[in-house]
């Protein structure tokens, strides 16, 4: 009789089962499921009380959430998975529309070459570079005393590029059409999470009576999410994808640490006279102002500074606005900085066995801006990491494990290699039969990724408070540093590499 | 990944030869050192004929029935066994994919093949064995085990197709039953008569069949680390779930299993790395270690 139950329920799931849905609007299905999809909402009156069961289910299909799509999508041992997409934006099953002529969102990413080849060998980039983006192999940075400048260029550790911007949408399209285009099983459920249940203590029903184990098999297997359309799934692994504010997170019960900097970063794109090759950043006391080349004659702004300021400076007129962006860029709070100042350059020279070549290259000033393309969005700046990464049948990757300052774009870099690290450990862990919810691989995940997300949050929170003391003789050792970076070969490898997102350890490589 | 399983193929393979060579050749030849660790090894006792027939010790069973709660709790008192079980499987899959010519970059490359896991447990083996796409049986002579295993492997539908008996693998043989491959992981040092139970496994094992045994050396490293350490200091194991004079050395074993018509083909060792927290594969056969081997066509 056993045998007979537990046959009939593993049958029943071999075959598709048809999804209920209860919204009353044909739901779309995104990627080669919607052939599928569109039987099965027909049929669907036939077969409504059984609760479809995935491999995986992705909480959050935003960039990263996709990103993890398109990994497990790309390799051998983990295209086969069952995967459904819990994401209640519209986009994901409709598409996104990007129109080229369209000024860019003021919403970017600076993505690294790391993260790029990530991609290209997934085979989404090369959807991105069908869509406006803007490598850059130049970066400035230099502060507001006027002391201290350094200047990157991607010839100093022989790349191309240093990175790219890209805005956000194309990035999310592209990674859309990654896996509509390849055979991955994919289904998306367009609502939100309502609860979910981990089904971690079946053992203790033993005791009771072995009569529980048709009852128990019938309830399936792994994690059980509710939607908020009513319906249900299971799935072996969830994957809490879903941002800084994330409701896996919070239903799986994990605590995160981490503070509000009490600072606000205004972000908007903006137009100069010619294109834009280099990316810019310069710190100011009330903090640092950005400016990303992102295509054409376009530059993307990423500038924070005190709640109070961003609010006057949102609503302020346009005018005014570009005013204070061009004083912030170039002449304002402090002098421009000159080259060979300090005598620095004879300081570093013993450094400079294998002279870098930008160590050459002259204090360059910033285009101007010339007009405002998009409208001015404010975001609270914050830093959150969550106490940890995985327990059993949950696994956090992206925001949802680590909110990071802006600073360098480095956000979406680290969800990038949250979502590759993850596929990687899935795959591995297919290819010795484990059960891809089992705690003990999820942290080899987590043991992977904390270390790395760690230090890069660290470092950026190092330079949020370092520039948020203005003080002389600190201010003179902000400088030396910024020199020391600038002439000292090895050193400047090191941060270039580490920026780009291929070292571990950014001074010790 | 798939560079990793050809390096670990590699590795194993080139461990095998050194190890084969190195360690059995001149034990192999040496006659003196047969008897001795003939004698060594519990006799067969021919007069032992009580009702249940089995090669299992009976204090044995009483000490798994009491913890077997927490099979799945990988916190628990199999903490070691779970951490260990990716670096088995890790062997055991380029193996028998080797032997059997499967596809090792398959999802599923154990398509096929008719396996039997002898004394499985709660299943930690069996059921990553079924969701490599093995035809798996599961036996053990716990009852209660066979009832954790049903349960946890009633929960997938991948592993809910594993049969679990409560059985020996001498009443297998008994039955006439036969397989691909028979595994015995970590369950030849629990048993009274480990070379009855060779010739056990080996009436199982198809001809060019395979047969995969797991065990611990009878090393001083291994009491110190498998007994005093597991058991004593870091607590990982019941006190008294090995007992040192039950274990068998690499050479023994190798023995028995000739004996029994198999030849010992690869063998491993596992290690641990305390600040990993990791098991890996690698040549140290001191403590843990693994031996696949192949049944001759001409035996029997």
């Amino acid at each position: 009789m056993n045998m007979v139950m537990k046959k009939t329920i593993s049958n029943v799931c071999a075959l598709k089962i048809p999804r209920k849905y209860f919204c009353t609007e044909g739901v779309k299905v995104a990627g080669s499921a919607i052939g599928e999809a569109s039987n099965e909402h027909e049929k669907k009156h036939t077969v409504s009380k059984i609760i479809p069961q995935y491999d995986i289910a992705i909480v959050g299909g935003g960039m990263v959430g996709m990103a993890l799509a398109c990994f497990l999508a790309s390799m051998p041992m983990t295209k086969q998975l069952n995967v459904a997409i819990v994401d209640s934006n519209p986009a994901l099953s409709s598409g996104l529309h990007i129109k080229k002529e369209d000024p860019p969102d003021p919403r970017v990413s600076t993505v690294t070459p790391a993260s790029i080849s990530f991609l290209r060998d997934a085979g989404a980039w090369k959807y991105v570079e069908q869509n406006r983006h803007a490598y850059f192999n130049v970066m400035q940075v230099w502060d507001y005393t006027g002391l201290g400048y350094a200047r990157y260029h991607a010839r100093d550790v022989n790349k191309d590029y240093l990175g790219c911007v890209a805005e956000n949408k194309v990035l999310h399209n592209a990674l859309l059409s990654c896996v509509k285009d390849s055979d991955f099983k994919t289904t998306i459920y367009p609502f939100r999470l309502s609860s979910m249940t981990l089904n971690t203590s079946s053992m203790s029903v033993v005791e009771e009576n072995t009569k529980s184990v048709e009852s128990s098999s019938a309830q399936g297997h792994g994690a059980k999410l509710q939607l908020s359309d009513g319906s249900s799934l299971y799935a072996k692994l969830v994957v809490g994808a879903d941002g800084g504010k994330s409701h896996v997170r919070e239903l799986a019960g994990i605590k995160t640490t981490g503070w509000n900097y009490s600072q606000n970063a205004i972000i908007c794109t903006v137009e100069h006279t010619s294109e834009n090759v280099c990316a810019w950043q310069r710190f100011l006391p009330t903090g640092p102002i950005a400016l990303l080349p992102i295509g054409d004659k376009f530059s993307n702004i990423v500038w924070t500074m005190s709640p109070a300021e961003s609010n006057s400076r949102k609503s302020t007129t346009e005018e005014e606005f570009l005013k204070d962006v061009n004083y912030a860029l170039d002449y304002g709070y402090g002098p421009r900085p000159t080259s060979g100042l300090l005598g620095t350059r004879d300081m570093f020279s013993w450094f400079k066995m294998d002279a870098t070549v930008s160590t050459n290259e002259f204090f360059e000033i910033p285009p101007k801006v010339i007009k405002l393309a998009s409208e001015r969005m404010v975001f609270p700046l914050s830093l959150r990491h969550a106490n940890s990464y995985a327990s059993k049948r949950v696994v956090l990757i992206g925001d949802a494990a680590h909110t990071v300052h802006p600073l360098a774009g480095q956000g979406v870099n680290l969800g990038f290699g949250d979502a590759f690290s993850l596929s990687r450990i899935i795959a591995e862990g297919i290819a010795l039969g484990t059960d891809i919810g089992e705690v003990n691989l999820l942290k080899k995940y987590e043991a992977e990724r904390r270390s790395a997300n760690i230090m890069m949050m660290a470092i950026l929170d190092g330079f949020q408070k370092a520039y948020s003391v203005d003080f002389g003789p600190f201010n003179i050792l902000r400088a030396a540093a910024f020199h020391g970076a600038n002439y000292i070969s090895p050193l400047k490898k090191g941060i270039i590499s580490y920026a780009s997102g291929e070292h571990k350890l950014p001074i010790f490589l | 990944m798939a560079m990793a399983a050809n390096h670990l193929r590699n590795s194993t393979r080139s461990s095998v030869h050194s190890i084969l060579h190195n360690r059995f050749q001149p034990l192999l030849n040496a006659a003196r050192f047969f008897s001795d660790a003939a004698s060594s090894m519990p006799q067969p006792q021919p007069n032992q004929q009580s009702p249940p027939h089995s090669s299992l010790k009976d204090y044995e069973l009483a000490k798994f029935a009491a913890i077997a709660d927490s099979w799945w709790d990988s916190e628990g008192p199999f903490k070691p066994l779970h951490l260990m079980n990716p670096t088995r499987l890790a062997f055991i899959r380029s193996a028998l994919c080797r032997h059997f010519k499967k596809d090792p970059y398959s999802a599923k490359p154990l398509e096929g093949l008719k396996i039997v896991d002898v004394g499985c447990g709660g299943g930690i083996l069996s059921e990553p064995l079924a969701r490599l796409g093995a035809n798996v049986t599961g036996v053990d002579a716990v009852e209660k085990n066979i009832k954790i295993a049903q349960l946890h492997a009633g929960l997938d539908p991948v592993t809910s197709s594993i049969e679990f008996c409560c059985t020996t693998a001498e009443k297998l043989v008994e039955e006439g039953r036969k397989f691909d491959a028979v595994m015995a992981l970590e369950v030849i040092e629990h048993v009274a008569n480990p070379a009855e139970f060779c010739k056990s496994l080996a009436a199982l094992t198809v001809p060019d069949g395979a047969t995969v045994i797991s065990t611990i050396n009878r090393s001083m490293r291994a009491y110190a680390t498998a007994i005093v350490a597991a058991e004593y200091i870091l607590r990982w194991l019941p006190r008294g779930t090995h007992q040192w004079s039950s274990f068998l050395t690499p050479e023994e074993l190798v023995l028995i299993l000739q004996r029994a018509g198999i030849n010992v083909e690869e063998m491993a060792g596992f290690v641990y790395n305390p600040v990993t927290g990791r098991w890996s594969l690698s040549d140290d056969i001191s403590v843990n270690f693994i031996a696949f081997g192949t049944k001759s066509n001409n035996t029997e």
